[in-house]
């Protein structure tokens, strides 16, 4: 990948970037016109997204770096993409894909820059995927909280209010551990390019590695938090539940962020060398007990919005056990977990609005937001403009019944052989697979155990809402909010289908994370452009 | 000097810590704003607290006669992002005001 193509690495910060400054620029009032944009910034994300996923996996262990204002590596900020990060940033264009569409039927009208603050979270999502810079992260990161914060109080109301303001000081709170991380470990080591510092980590000495270490579990905290991991997760439930459609959608590729940076950061400074193995162990149990409480949470929530909640719960903590084993084969298995489980609790968030439409609790909450901004007047207009579909309740049983098989991770879609991926490495059957343990088997037996505390929740809100829903009134449902569902459905079979080849990518990426020289010599030896290669190896 | 700095960063982290615990929205953002300013001097004195010097690398001038650049960049970035999220919850804080009626960080007032 020369020449132009290496440009495109910038691509997915600077599109939405654009496309945000250019929507401020438009009146309130032209919704068409702001659509558009930002509905044609999203496709041109996914296109790049698509042209970088496929550079990536044309050529073997290609890194591309792309050095920012053309200044060597350790002094300059760089942007590397590898197979990591070329997935997460597919990832990321889909579900904003999906989830704008969605929101085009009714939730982007319902406050004030609803397109600006998405595509400046995409923006910060895309950088923070991107970005081999650790302070350059922060500003990503803030990037995409300042964003979400809008987002998580868009269509406003009381509970929005509520569990916006229990999100924005938790965050800022995580925003203040995450600097006194950095400032940590640029004080201990002098550097904040991760590769730099991963290169650096054997030459600091002893007694000032316990102070880089305090420096890194301060900033695995702030990521946490993020994640969600128990006691840090309380907040999660209710902020995502009392989020809109839409945002909920979206906010179910937040939480993985934060385990993308863990298993980002976790492999390349702790993968060997003197501080191997850090935070393993407390990534483990803190992950299995975020699962059990995800378990008890599942079966005790009666609310769908609180069931996906628990549910993302369930994912996080899943992911972060499963990366406290610290093992090659399993890790694989837990990043088609995370792709698999992304899609899916993104169209279960989706799919609660559409059913909780025809019930009383979901109607009322959204009168409310409705009558909230003035726009009492035009729900029966929109009422019009729904299409009736024929068995409307049908297709959305179907879909309902497709995200609880997906979630407990039964046969025949990808949640199955995500798990099953998982579950065959831990117990030693899997290429480098650890021996069987009875601690392995009790996590192993964890895993089980949540799908079918999923299964059961999943399967008692399905009856109450399909089968004996006493209301009787079937929920209006356009077809642009039933098809990115669908969209992200389909995905999920695609997956299953194409099993084999993202299995396939899932290892190698895994391998090449296991493997930090190359990204380390990428990075450092990234050649500064119009000089003679003298510039960047230092 | 980096007593008194030190000592600065403690008293202000344990005033912010207390404030945010408790169950007023405006304790809360005071909280945050004092836990805010302990970062900022934390960050400032990782780079090694000196007075009077530049922070440009000169022929000639050894090293210790330098303050490091980088966390000065840091704090800068750190103060105004500070700036702009402590603004934003004050927002919502008034939001919440208006919806509850109280300012109770839950939305409601117990023992009253």
């Amino acid at each position: 990948m020369t020449g132009w193509t290496q440009h495109l690495i910038i691509a997915p910060i600077l599109i939405p970037l654009a496309a945000a400054a250019l929507l401020l620029f438009f009146d309130e009032r032209r919704r068409v016109a702001k659509a558009m944009i930002s509905l044609a910034a999203t496709v041109l994300m996914g296109f790049v997204a698509i042209v970088l996923f496929r550079a990536e996996t044309g050529l073997d262990g290609f890194q591309g770096v792309y050095l920012l204002g053309n200044w060597a590596a350790p002094f300059g900020i760089v942007l590397v993409l590898d197979g990591l990060s070329a997935l997460m940033l597919l990832l990321a264009a889909l579900l904003g894909l999906a989830t704008l569409v969605f929101s085009l039927a009714r939730w982007h009208a319902i406050g004030a820059h609803f397109h600006s603050m998405f595509q400046l979270l995409l923006m910060g999502v895309n950088g923070a995927f991107l970005t081999g810079d650790l302070f350059n992260l922060f500003v990503f990161f803030e990037v995409m909280l300042a964003a979400s914060y809008g987002l998580m109080l868009h269509g406003s109301g009381p509970m929005r209010v509520k569990a916006g303001m229990h999100y924005i000081a938790i965050n800022l709170v995580a925003a203040l551990l995450f600097l006194i991380g950095v400032s940590l470990i640029y004080g201990t080591s002098g550097t904040l390019n991760m590769a730099d510092l991963a290169a650096r980590i054997p030459e600091i000495e002893p007694d000032r590695r316990l102070l880089l270490q305090a420096g890194a579990g301060v900033l695995g905290i702030a990521f946490l938090i993020k994640a969600g991991m128990w006691p840090l997760c309380f907040w999660l439930p209710s902020a995502y539940s009392a989020a809109a459609a839409p945002v909920a959608g979206l906010f179910a590729i937040l939480s993985k962020l934060g385990i993308y940076v863990i298993l980002r950061l976790t492999m390349l400074l702790f993968g060997d060398g003197p501080l191997a193995g850090f935070g393993s162990g407390f990534l483990l149990y803190g992950g299995t007990a975020t699962l059990v409480f995800g378990i008890i949470g599942v079966l005790s929530s009666q609310a769908l919005g609180r069931l996906a909640g628990y549910s993302v719960l369930v994912s996080s903590g899943t992911m972060l056990m499963v990366l406290g084993i610290n093992d090659g084969a399993v890790s694989s298995g837990a990043l088609l977990y995370m792709v698999s489980s992304t899609l899916t609790l993104a169209a279960f968030f989706m799919l609660i609005e559409l059913v909780e439409r025809g019930q009383d609790a979901g109607a009322a909450v959204l009168a409310v937001t409705m009558e909230a901004y003035g726009e009492g007047e035009e729900s029966e207009l929109e009422q019009a403009e729904g299409v009736a579909m024929p068995g409307t309740m049908a297709l959305l049983g179907i879909c309902f019944a497709a995200c609880a098989i997906l979630v407990a991770g039964l046969p025949p879609l990808s949640g199955f052989i995500a798990k099953f991926a998982m579950l065959s490495a831990m117990m030693g059957t899997g290429t480098i697979g650890i021996p069987p343990t009875a601690a392995v088997w009790t996590l192993a037996a964890l895993v089980i155990l949540s799908g079918v505390a999923s299964l059961i929740a999943m399967s008692r809100v399905g009856i109450y809402t399909f089968w004996t829903s006493l209301e009787g009134v079937v929920p209006r449902v356009l077809v642009i909010e039933i098809v990115p569902v669908l969209f992200l459905l389909a995905l999920t079979l695609v997956l299953t289908i194409q099993a084999g080849p993202a299995m396939q990518y899932m290892e190698t990426t895994i391998r090449a994370l296991s493997n930090p020289e190359v990204y380390i010599d990428a990075v450092r030896q990234a050649v500064v452009i119009g000089s003679s290669g003298q510039g960047g190896a230092h | 000097m980096e007593v008194i700095l030190s000592i600065a960063i403690g008293i202000m982290t344990t005033c912010g810590v207390w404030l945010i615990l408790r169950p007023r929205t405006f304790q809360v953002i005071i909280g945050l704003s004092l836990l805010s300013y302990a970062v900022n001097l934390f960050i400032f004195g990782v780079g090694g607290v000196k007075s009077n010097l530049p922070p440009i690398l000169e022929q000639g001038v050894p090293a210790r006669m330098l303050t490091d650049p980088v966390p000065q960049a840091l704090v800068l970035t750190a103060i105004v992002i500070g700036f702009a999220t402590t603004a934003l919850f004050l927002v919502v804080l008034l939001a919440s005001r208006g919806l509850t009626g109280n300012d109770h960080v839950d939305g409601r007032n117990e023992g009253k």
